[in-house]
């Protein structure tokens, strides 16, 4: 009963948001039915969500045909089968880069330059990668994946180092590689990596270093790797004397100078810690693809943003905000075909999920007494960060 | 006095003569756990400087943040000037007459005082301009009215704790507060300064106003009030007036038992130095040098108190001790080994301890468990740490002992440390640093804030560590606590030792007078002996 209390003290806010999104969204989607069925469809949001559960997990709940709501859950084993590997390969990656962002949060960190790791980690995986093409599957897999770690902590340990020794603040630096990431791949790759055949730029094939699928049609090694690592991630956290340390600097950096812990040499090891979930999360995704091309535009190093202030900064938290993130994404085409709806309303229902969060003391308004404060909220810790002074 | 006058100035005045400006009837309000205000009945009348004394969480700032709308009692009514009235928020509080100075200031450093006053209650020329010429005046005539020449154009930033505290109480004499509650207002003043705050509030009761004054300081409260309502565990236990009671019996009433005031320290039997200070230099923040060739060793088995006017130095020595701060010249050895701008993790691993003097920035993570901060600087060692985890049972055990052995009141160990109340807050520092293996003691502002109870419990556990042959160094604001606790005495000023007296024969007045001037004065003609002559002095 406490431990339940708990969890709805921590879960209330993300709940509400969410919630107060897809209300929102549904708005949105009635709206858009005036431009794409030239009359006012109440019904659609109805629809539209129904397809994207559908599409997300191959379960139905109702049936809407011709203006009725009739109850009628079913499920379709064959599509739910597809649909949840979908899903879960769509989550994976986010897990990752949200635990980018939670584990720094967890040390005061914000740490924005998720989309640089993701970038550093997915090329460095893709060239390593190509180089180990023709060595055996397991060598050739544990190579890349690891080189693609090696990548996005180096690509981390920068701004960690940066700020720890400098005093620069991690949110402007890690804005800035993250531009530089982008911009000096893309020469790389254009110049240098590039391989003569296809029509566009692109690195070598991986060969044997792809990704391994497990199951399915999509259900990699990946998705393994990234639950054995939210676990560890909560044991180090929560149950080690280094995860005490990092939470020890994130919430009071004094204190843990006074009780001997070395603020700097934990920013570095975060940062590095951070980049390297992301650095995986790129690896994945370009070894799951087979090369990098010139042009990797991906929003999952953002999409960790949401994820991690979804999940609380908790990597169990973070594990269930990518996967509802996730099955958005695997649902969506879904909705697209059934409901018309352009794809891109899941960016828009997500982003409205991050305004709620932001504006977690008006959601707290609005049901005051359900749920005690948190201290310290995620954001508040990111606020925090602004004003302090470098250690 | 003329014969019409019947009542003698000190005597309460009848009620059916003055209604109470304010009264606070059966407040009761509890939370999960704890009844913080159980049927309170409290009334101030015009005029009168009303004590709230009490002990830390005994329900003054429960009973205080009801009266300012901030919570609302579970029973209970408040009545202004006989008629019962809801206080629904601050805002409505202030518009009632009702305003509060709090004990951390709430002033923004780069605006002007006027500004300041101004917030939130903005003088309008017109609805898009402040007519600022008008809130000068005012605030200029406020000013004089009650005796404090005061610039409004000065940037708040600017001024001394003193003078930002009186532009908390011009702020709310500028709302036409009536009732004005002031927590704890002492608490960051020089003896100097609280008395010209004394002059203040007597002032403004002069003129009518109703005070509510919180404070611990028991020796205050008998100088300042008219009345004192003692409130212990959430209940009224007494009401005084300052002529008939002392501060023995008000200790009593606080705590409930009878409270030593200056603990017996015993014979002292002081061994080999420990802790060995020579020609130490450190800088500010700003690089400039503030502690300037101290020399002094602390034996084992001993307390050296450092007295001295707050910014002389202090902060900086502790800091350079504690390796929180690297000296820029001199040396620092710790039993033999010299660890001269070592960090805290290596002075610790060679014994020493480290109370500081602000518990919240260094001494405790507020938001974590209890439990945790209670391992703050244990939490590596065994058994603490097992392998390569956390070793949680072990963590809940020691917590459980240190809730009993150092009696911190708290309803579990898994609580956020800023659910405690200041004095127990400070006591699970004290028993995360006194239950180390330790050769060395440093405390900072040891008792600074807290209540009578608390101070006598942390006092005997120093004299405890003492007596086990911890050599310790006391820093304190608190003249009378260095006094009641040093062996030996160290003044400062400006960053050099300017004297070094024996403890227990120390004067208070010659160590007042080193603290001020640095120097001992040139006896006037008219005393009748020096008071250089005191012979155990050796000057540093």
């Amino acid at each position: 009963m406490r431990l339940l209390r708990r969890i709805w003290a921590l879960a209330a806010v993300p709940t509400v948001s969410i919630l107060l999104a897809l209300l929102l969204g549904s708005l949105l989607i009635i709206a858009s039915s005036l431009a794409t069925e030239k009359a006012l469809n109440p019904l659609l949001p109805l629809v539209a969500y129904e397809s994207l559960l559908q599409g997300a997990t191959g379960l139905s709940f109702i049936d809407v045909t011709g203006g009725v709501i009739s109850f009628a859950p079913s499920i379709n084993p064959e599509q739910a089968g597809r649909a949840l590997t979908n899903t879960l390969a769509a989550a994976a990656p986010l897990v990752l880069t949200g635990l980018a962002v939670g584990v720094g949060f967890k040390a005061g960190l914000f740490n924005i330059g998720g989309t640089g790791q993701v970038l550093v980690g997915g090329f460095v995986a893709g060239l390593v990668g190509g180089m180990v093409a023709q060595q055996p599957v397991p060598i050739a897999v544990t190579i890349a994946i690891l080189a693609g770690a090696l990548g996005g902590a180096i690509y981390g340990f920068i701004p960690g180092a940066l700020k720890a020794f400098t005093g620069a603040h991690e949110v402007v630096s890690t804005i800035m590689l993250n531009s530089l990431a982008s911009f000096v791949i893309v020469g790389l790759v254009n110049d240098i990596f590039k391989i003569v055949g296809p029509s566009f730029a692109r690195t070598a094939d991986v060969g044997n270093a792809a990704m391994p699928i497990v199951f399915g049609r999509n259900g990699n090694l990946g998705i393994f790797i990234v639950l054995a690592l939210v676990g560890l991630t909560y044991v180090l956290i929560y149950r080690t004397p280094l995860g005490f340390e990092i939470r020890t600097v994130g919430a009071n950096p004094s204190a843990a100078r006074y009780a001997g812990m070395s603020p700097r040499r934990l920013i570095v090891l975060t940062m590095s810690l951070c980049g390297m979930f992301a650095g995986l999360a790129g690896a994945f995704e370009i070894l799951s693809l087979g090369y990098y091309p010139a042009v990797f535009g991906t929003t999952i190093g953002f999409g960790g943003i949401t994820v991690a202030l979804l999940g609380r900064a908790h990597p169990v938290g973070i594990l269930l905000a990518a996967l509802l993130l996730g099955a958005m994404r695997a649902g969506a085409p879904s909705m697209q075909i059934t409901a018309k709806i352009p794809i891109e309303i899941i960016d828009v229902i997500q982003g409205l999920i991050l305004l709620f969060l932001a504006a977690e003391a008006v959601i707290r308004r609005l049901m005051r007494g359900r749920a005690a404060p948190v201290t310290p909220g995620e954001l508040g810790t990111v606020s925090k960060s602004y004003g302090e002074t470098t250690v | 006095m003329t014969e019409s006058v019947p009542e003698s100035v000190t005597a309460p005045v009848p009620e059916s003569v003055t209604a109470p400006a304010l009264e606070m009837r059966g407040i009761t309000k509890s939370y999960p756990g704890v009844v913080a205000n159980n049927g309170i009945d409290l009334q101030v009348r015009p005029g009168e400087i009303h004590a709230l004394l009490g002990e830390n969480g005994a329900g003054k700032s429960t009973l205080m943040n009801i009266l300012y709308g901030l919570a609302t009692p579970d029973s209970g009514e408040i009545l202004l000037d006989g008629t019962p009235v809801a206080i629904k928020g601050p805002s409505d509080a202030i518009a009632r007459g009702i305003s509060m100075v709090h004990q951390h200031f709430m002033l923004v450093p780069v605006l002007s005082v006027a500004e300041n006053i101004l917030l939130g209650a903005e003088t309008m020329a017109n609805p898009i301009f402040l007519d600022r010429e008008e809130a000068h005046r005012r605030i200029v005539e406020l000013g004089t009215r009650f005796g404090f020449d005061i610039d409004p154009d000065v940037k708040v930033g600017s001024l001394s704790v003193g003078w930002q505290q009186r532009v908390e109480i011009l702020k709310a004499l500028y709302r036409q507060a009536r009732i004005l509650v002031l927590d704890e207002p002492t608490a960051v003043l020089t003896p100097q300064e609280t008395k010209e705050i004394f002059a203040v509030l007597r002032r403004l009761a002069d003129e009518g106003h109703s005070i509510i004054f919180i404070s611990h300081k028991l020796y205050e409260v008998l100088e300042i009030a008219d009345r004192i309502t003692v409130i212990r565990r959430g209940k009224v236990v007494g009401s005084r007036i300052p002529s008939e009671t002392d501060e023995d019996d008000l200790a009593a009433l606080m705590v409930g038992r009878n409270v030593q005031l200056v603990v017996d320290r015993g014979e002292s039997h002081p061994g080999e130095p420990a802790l060995i200070v020579s020609d130490l230099r450190v800088a500010d923040d700003r690089g400039h040098e503030v502690v300037n060739g101290m020399s002094f060793e602390v034996r084992k088995g001993e307390i050296l108190g450092v007295a001295g006017v707050a910014g002389n130095g202090q902060e900086e020595l502790v800091e350079a001790l504690t390796g929180l701060r690297r000296p820029t010249s001199g040396a620092v050895s710790l039993t033999g080994h010299d660890v001269t701008g070592s960090g805290p993790r290596e002075l610790q691993r060679r014994g020493m301890s480290f109370v500081p003097g602000d518990r919240h920035r260094f001494g405790l993570v507020l938001s974590f468990p209890l439990a945790d901060n209670l391992v703050l600087t244990q939490y590596d060692e065994a058994p603490f740490t097992r392998g390569f985890l956390r070793n949680d049972d072990a963590i809940a055990e020691w917590a459980k002992r240190a809730i009993a052995e150092y009696d911190i009141r708290t309803p579990s160990a898994t609580v956020p440390a800023s659910t405690l109340s200041g004095g127990n807050q400070q006591k699970a520092i004290v028993a995360r640093e006194f239950s180390r293996k330790l050769s060395a003691l440093v405390l900072d502002q040891p008792t600074r804030g807290l209540d009578v109870g608390s101070i006598e419990f942390i006092h005997r556990q120093v004299i405890a560590k003492r007596d086990e042959g911890a050599a310790i160094l006391l820093v304190s604001a608190e003249l009378d606590e260095v006094l009641e606790l040093s062996d030996r005495i160290a003044v400062v000023y400006r960053g050099e030792i300017v004297a070094l007296v024996d403890g227990p024969t120390a004067e208070r007045e010659e160590i007042g007078l080193l603290m001020a001037a640095g120097r001992r004065s040139i006896p006037p003609v008219e005393t009748e002996a020096g008071a250089g002559a005191g012979g155990s002095a050796v000057p540093g």
